[in-house]
């Protein structure tokens, strides 16, 4: 007699088979995307693109100097007031806010902004901003993006100062240390690693959202370095040029899109690998 | 060696250790000319507080600004405006009935296309992949959540659509045309390359955090119904998923509020059009994809209004929906280490 019938040990394989043919369908998406853009992307990046504004329509050549820079500015602007914000409000949680009901509820909300869809902050800040101001600005667009940035940036300081071991904390305060100067100068620089890494997330996150941008930067054809003026970005211009009937902007738009993804995948990927050196090991 | 601190004083009758009793000394000294650092530390802490509180204000705020910016629309449709079906902008009649639709169709494909796989990566990356690949394979699906929704749908424009056009929608009408979900026109856009590639978004999400709600089993577990002479997948069904089901529901609803709010990659294949129907090849709108659409095009007070309305929905619909999702996983992986998602 066998202690595992037939019918058991052949649903044994199939879902073991069945699990292993569902990690192939899932990378095959990515691994087609990856191939794709660099196929389609790579032979339109050359100097021109990074180092030029986009032709009039119909030309040939242009590039996307205007959108890269013009990205970097408005997360420039984002992260000069959200990572601020966030990295204090994390403070807050794991210093001070410790089993009260009030950083519990600070947490829960944070996750659930983070689950807010990034157009709904987009029309929010376009109707407190750019609907005052009467114009489109690169200010709306970094302080849309500000918004996305706080409830990550929360959450993850927060977790990573919580792994902070309380040893640590309760020498610093037993040597007289305020405790405010102990978050600060013994929590905090312990879990710097794993904040910086955390910011660098949220930053590669907010670095590829078009949707808070559509109303409040709207892209711009030219160059732009004033904040009250409408600026590109460069997620922004690969949708503007992805949608047009023009093959010639589809090219650059794959070439735009081979430059996000790689600025990014790095940003992801030195975030693996510093994760893992500081003084506490953590991160995602 | 000197003595550091002076020797302790004699104890008194009043007590040992009055202030006026003690010897000075340098340490002393320093620490009570330095103060309490009451003022440093409770400023310290309002300015914390002040940031945390913040995140309150930019919900309130959301909510406050689309109430008042659509109150045009709300006056003048109430609740009708989610149960009528016009959308008219010339004429200022609105109803979001067919994106409501559109939301729910592409979501709910999209779940349906995406739940089996991700369950099946995280069983596969928890229990069945050896230790070498683990992570370089996790590494990969969370790569798929670092790509931008904007390069998905760049992605799906030129390749998902004529995939959909030439191939994959014939195929469907010759073997499943018979449930007249496939009928009319196919142009390649529509509900169904909406729901494929919104599949291929939240499938990240909800692996991952399938995966964290199986590690956070406990291992006795596991090896108490393995020790009943299970098999793997008997011990996996058993053992994990029967322990973590809250859970695993939690990360679904969480693809599922991903899914709903999920706006440039759906408004590029989604062939937006406010129509209703029953073929999954027609196209459609979803409530994300009308704003992203239409929103520089509104040029009246009133269809501002009623698609702000639509942004006003969108939020607290996805607010409810992540709020019921994460108290499901925070139910379960209570007293599991933590990591954000």
């Amino acid at each position: 007699m066998r202690i595992k019938s037939a019918r058991r040990t052949a649903m044994n394989y199939l879902i073991g088979g069945l699990s292993i043919l569902a990690t192939v369908i899932v990378i095959l998406p990515l691994i087609a995307i990856l191939f794709y853009l660099i196929y389609k992307g790579a032979s339109s990046l050359n100097l021109a693109f990074f180092t030029h504004i986009p032709a009039p329509v119909g030309e040939e050549g242009g590039g996307m100097a205007n959108s890269i820079v013009g990205s970097g500015i408005v997360l420039l602007l984002a992260s000069l007031m959200g990572i601020p914000i966030g990295i204090a409000a994390g403070v807050y949680l794991a210093e001070f806010g410790r089993g009260k009901p009030l950083g519990t509820a600070v947490r829960f909300t944070a996750d659930v902004l983070n689950g807010v869809p990034s157009i709904v902050m987009g029309i929010s800040i376009y109707s407190l901003i750019v609907i005052r101001q009467k114009h489109f600005s690169a200010l709306a667009g970094g302080v849309a993006l500000a918004i996305m940035m706080v409830p990550t940036i929360t959450r993850t300081t927060e977790e990573m100062l919580a792994l902070v071991p309380h040893a640590i904390r309760e020498a610093a305060l037993g040597l007289g240390v305020p405790k405010w100067r102990t978050a600060v100068s013994v929590s905090l620089r312990t879990a710097s690693p794993g904040i910086i890494t955390g910011c660098m997330l949220a930053f590669a996150r907010v670095a590829g959202e078009t949707a808070p941008l559509l109303f409040t930067a709207f892209g711009n054809s030219f160059w732009s370095f004033k904040l009250s003026e409408p600026i590109a970005a460069l997620p922004l211009q690969i949708y503007v040029y992805a949608i047009s009937p023009y093959d010639e902007w589809h090219r650059l738009a794959w070439a735009g899109a081979l430059v996000l993804i790689v600025m990014i995948m790095v940003s992801v990927t030195l975030v693996r690998i510093f994760a893992n050196r500081g003084a506490l090991k953590g991160g995602s | 060696m000197p003595p550091i601190l002076p020797n302790p004083p004699a104890a008194t009758a009043s007590g040992p250790l009055l202030s006026e009793d003690l010897a000075p000394s340098p340490i002393r000294d320093f620490l009570s000319k330095r103060g309490s650092g009451r003022i440093a530390d409770n400023s310290f802490a309002a300015v914390m507080l002040l940031c945390a509180l913040s995140i309150f204000a930019i919900v309130l705020f959301i909510l406050s600004i689309l109430i008042v910016r659509s109150h045009l629309s709300l006056a003048q449709f109430g609740w009708s405006f989610f149960t009528r079906s016009a959308w008219d902008p010339v004429s200022g009649d609105f109803g979001a009935l067919p994106f409501i639709y559109g939301t729910l169709a592409t979501s709910f494909l999209a779940l349906l296309m995406a739940v089996p796989l991700a369950l099946g990566v995280a069983i596969f990356l928890t229990e069945l992949c050896p230790r070498v690949l683990r992570a370089p394979i996790s590494f990969l699906t969370e790569l798929l959540a670092a790509i931008p929704s904007v390069v998905y749908g760049l992605w799906a424009v030129f390749v998902l659509v004529p995939l959909m056009r030439d191939t994959i929608g014939p195929f469907l009408v010759k073997f499943f045309g018979w449930t007249t979900l496939f009928d009319g026109a196919n142009f390649g856009v529509g509900l169904l390359t909406a729901s494929m590639i919104l599949a291929i978004m939240i499938l990240p999400i909800i692996s991952s955090l399938t995966r964290d709600i199986m590690n956070a089993v406990p291992n006795s577990q596991r090896e108490a119904v393995l020790a009943l002479g299970a098999t793997r997948w008997e011990m996996i069904r058993i053992g994990v998923l029967r322990n973590s089901r809250i859970g695993i529901v939690g990360a679904v609803m969480l693809g599922l509020g991903r899914a709903l709010g999920e706006t440039m990659a759906v408004t590029m294949v989604i062939g937006n059009h406010p129509n209703i129907s029953k073929s999954l090849f027609a196209p459609a709108n979803t409530l994300a994809s009308v704003i992203a659409g239409e929103f520089s095009e509104a040029t009246s007070d009133m269809y501002l209004s009623a698609l702000i309305e639509i942004g006003l929905a969108l939020f607290l619909v996805t607010i409810v929906v992540n709020a019921i999702a994460r108290l499901m996983v925070w139910a379960v992986t209570r007293n599991a280490p933590a990591r954000v998602h």
